[in-house]
């Protein structure tokens, strides 16, 4: 095959898997609803994807917020603004940092889990046992998952954020010295509601963005252990990009 | 086990030398069906009578389980007519396949149980799904069926704690659970042990016996389905190549036929795959 | 099994309690101008005009001394005195400030956001709802400081030129 077809094949699977993957994606959505009548089944699913992460989470957010200080510490001494560690670490935080990394960490840690399991089910001919039975695989299996982790995300990302900032505090202040009062009240003057909702917006976009993914390449596995094996390092890499993706042009949206 | 519904038709157990066509619960007439240019079957014709033990027998690969797939209206045909309680599968739209499916029981070949549920909450899953039962009913309407099929003690035990003979019979009873016209079993024998096998089989004949209960059961075991059976059909390329009672199949001369009741590895089916010749590819050697 | 329903329950209800403790931490104790969760609306307003507002924002505090007393509720231009129209909403507990107080714009610490500062009076008449500051104080812009500053340069320079000169042509 000539390099320009082969491309063009790429192109067109490209287009065809953004087409299939908007399709499910209607599809879930249609069956979030009645999903919502088994509240049982969301809950258990927010349960796995965000309860389950929390020790994640948090001590990932406690580690990014004491590098920024670090960091900032670093960066603003020099142009002697050390006073605004509380600003810089905040803003970073709540706009940036928190969205997109708690976006990735999800993505990895219950992403592959909610893809494994659906891949699984279909592997093992549940979801088809189901469809057997009148019952809609699709709201029982994916709804409440996708729902799951869409509830989930953007807990997820405040929890982050609060404990980022308080390891930032914890490095200027315990460690650095900035006075405390400066580093609160110069944060507190400076951080906009516009700034916290910028970064609320994004997290509820990056959370459905990975749990659709995660639940498409699940659904849609080769159902054989290695068809399921490849479709979760798929899920992970394909979240990645579409996070950071989604990012920019979140980014490019609100300034 | 209950009484036979009333409208179960007069209980049979030798076949019916006619086979009435009129009395079928499952038609499949002149079925094409192919994936992409490989053709599965070419003009398929079988019929299910109600309150019958249907067999359907042949090779590996012979596409039994699409055929089952067809009749479940998982898969529509490209020709031909697939009718079930009288309509045309293919023509359902989804809420009517949803509620024929709730006439028919599935038994899978690996039970298919969910994998996150106990036994007791997967024999009710379909219950619990369609029905609004009051708890102490459901409860009882349960552990009826478990213990239809033996296995009322194992109720709070979880799937991946059963041996793959309690998993298909915790399958049977979900399958049943509903109280279907018509019981699909796929290769219920396979892997099993003589002990279980036997279970198995005494409980697809009593099912039917007692239940008036439809029965097809896809299977290659030739000895097993025979002693049940009241009408099998011998599928080979797509095609139904013998059709009758066990009898009449045992009795059958046509060479395709014989190599699989006596299960001789020589025969229409070939014993070896296609190669080339065979002194040949011995002999050759790379830079020779 | 009833026991693993029970923990993961308390688990979920652990984590959206945490989620939304740490949501409602974010949007209200942080930004400057953040959801006021109790809402003293006992306020009144007033107006201030004032010839330039610099960086001040809405939301940015009000005080008396230092003391936080209100907030700034709208910033708008009045066309017929061609000055920019400022609106405070100032607590009901400061019902008592001189209706011939200053206000002024500052600056807190040498970059840092603006705000307004009132100085009080000495009348025995009290601000009430709608009545205008009579006396404001515009916003220090640094630009025009340094420019004003390069301007006194210069000005002496000449001045210091001119001098040396008549001198030397007086000699």
């Amino acid at each position: 095959m000539s390099s320009l077809s082969q491309r063009r094949s790429m192109a067109l699977d490209a287009l065809g898997k953004i087409g299939a993957v908007s399709l499910f994606l209607l599809r879930v959505l249609g069956q979030c609803i009645p999903a919502l009548a088994r509240p049982q089944l969301v809950l258990k699913q927010v349960y796995n994807a965000g309860a389950r992460s929390l020790v994640i989470i948090m001590l990932s957010g406690l580690f990014v917020g004491m590098v920024l200080g670090l960091q900032g510490y670093d960066l603003l001494q020099r142009f002697g603004s050390e006073s605004a560690l509380g600003v810089a670490a905040a803003l970073g935080l709540i706009k940036e940092l928190g969205p997109v990394l708690t976006a990735l960490l999800f993505a990895g840690r219950a992403g592959t889990s909610l893809c494994s399991e659906i891949g699984l089910m279909n592997a093992t001919d549940q979801l088809a046992a189901m469809e057997m039975m009148a019952v809609d695989p699709v709201r029982h299996v994916v709804a409440p998952r996708f729902l799951g982790g869409f509830i989930a995300v953007p807990l997820l990302a405040a929890i982050f954020n609060c404990i980022g900032i308080y390891g930032a505090q914890l490095v200027g202040v315990t460690m650095m010295g900035i006075q405390p009062g400066t580093f609160w009240s110069q944060m507190q003057n400076s951080v906009e509601l516009r700034d916290v909702n910028e970064g609320v917006i994004k997290s509820v976009v990056f959370g459905a963005a990975c749990s659709l993914l995660a639940v498409y390449e699940g659904y849609h596995a080769e159902p054989t252990a290695d068809g399921v094996g490849l479709a979760t390092t798929r899920t992970v890499v394909t979240s990645a990009v579409l996070v950071l993706l989604l990012d920019y042009m979140l980014t490019a949206a609100f300034l | 086990m209950a009484e036979p519904r009333p409208s179960a038709p007069p209980r049979r157990t030798d076949a019916d030398p006619t086979h009435a066509v009129d009395d079928a619960v499952v038609d499949v007439r002149d079925v094409y069906y192919a994936i992409g240019s490989h053709a599965i079957f070419k003009g398929l014709n079988v019929r299910m009578r109600r309150g019958a033990i249907t067999a359907v027998m042949g090779p590996s690969g012979t596409g039994k389980t699409t055929l089952l797939r067809l009749i479940m209206g998982q898969i529509v045909a490209q020709s031909g007519l697939v009718n079930v309680f009288g309509e045309d599968v293919a023509r359902l739209k989804r809420r009517e396949l949803y509620r024929l499916r709730q006439r028919v029981g599935l038994l899978f070949q690996n039970g298919a149980l969910l994998t996150d549920l106990s036994v007791f909450e997967n024999v009710a899953f379909p219950v619990r799904e369609h029905a609004q039962l009051p708890e102490p009913v459901l409860r009882e309407l349960v552990l009826m069926k478990l213990q239809a099929v033996g296995l009322r003690g194992a109720a709070d035990l979880m799937p991946a704690e059963l041996s793959g003979g309690m998993a298909r019979r915790v399958a049977l009873a979900r399958a049943i659970v509903m109280d279907p016209e018509v019981l699909i079993y796929d290769e219920p024998f396979v892997g099993l042990d003589p002990i279980s096998m036997g279970v198995i089989v005494r409980l697809i004949q009593s099912l039917n016996r007692l239940l008036g209960i439809t029965s097809i059961v896809v299977s290659h075991d030739v000895r097993e389905i025979s002693a049940i059976a009241n009408y099998s059909y011998l599928l080979s390329e797509g095609q139904v190549v013998a059709e009758g009672s066990p009898a009449e199949l045992n009795a059958e001369q046509k060479d395709v036929v014989r190599q699989f009741m006596s299960g001789s590895p020589d025969g229409p089916v070939p014993f070896h795959y296609p190669a080339p010749d065979y002194f040949e590819q011995l002999l050759e050697r790379p830079g020779a | 099994m009833a026991q693993a329903n029970r923990s993961m329950e308390v688990g979920t209800g652990l984590f959206v309690l945490l989620g939304f403790a740490a949501l409602g931490f974010l949007t209200t104790q942080l930004p400057a101008s953040g959801l006021q969760l109790k809402r003293s609306s006992a306020s009144y307003s007033v107006i201030a005009k004032f010839d330039d507002i610099g960086g001040l924002k809405v939301g940015a505090p009000v005080t008396m001394a230092g003391v936080r007393v209100g907030q700034v509720n709208a910033i708008g231009y009045d066309t017929s005195v061609y000055r920019a129209s400022v609106t405070l909403s100032i607590d009901r507990r400061y019902a008592r400030i001189p209706d011939d107080s200053d206000a002024a714009i500052q600056t807190s610490g040498l970059l840092g956001a603006n705000y307004v500062a009132i100085t009080p009076g000495g009348a025995d008449t009290f601000l009430h709802a709608g009545s205008q500051l009579q006396f404001t104080q515009s916003a220090i812009v640094i630009e025009s400081l340094i420019n004003k500053l390069f301007a006194n340069f210069s000005s002496n320079k000449d001045s210091g030129d001119d001098k040396k000169g008549s001198s030397d042509a007086s000699k």
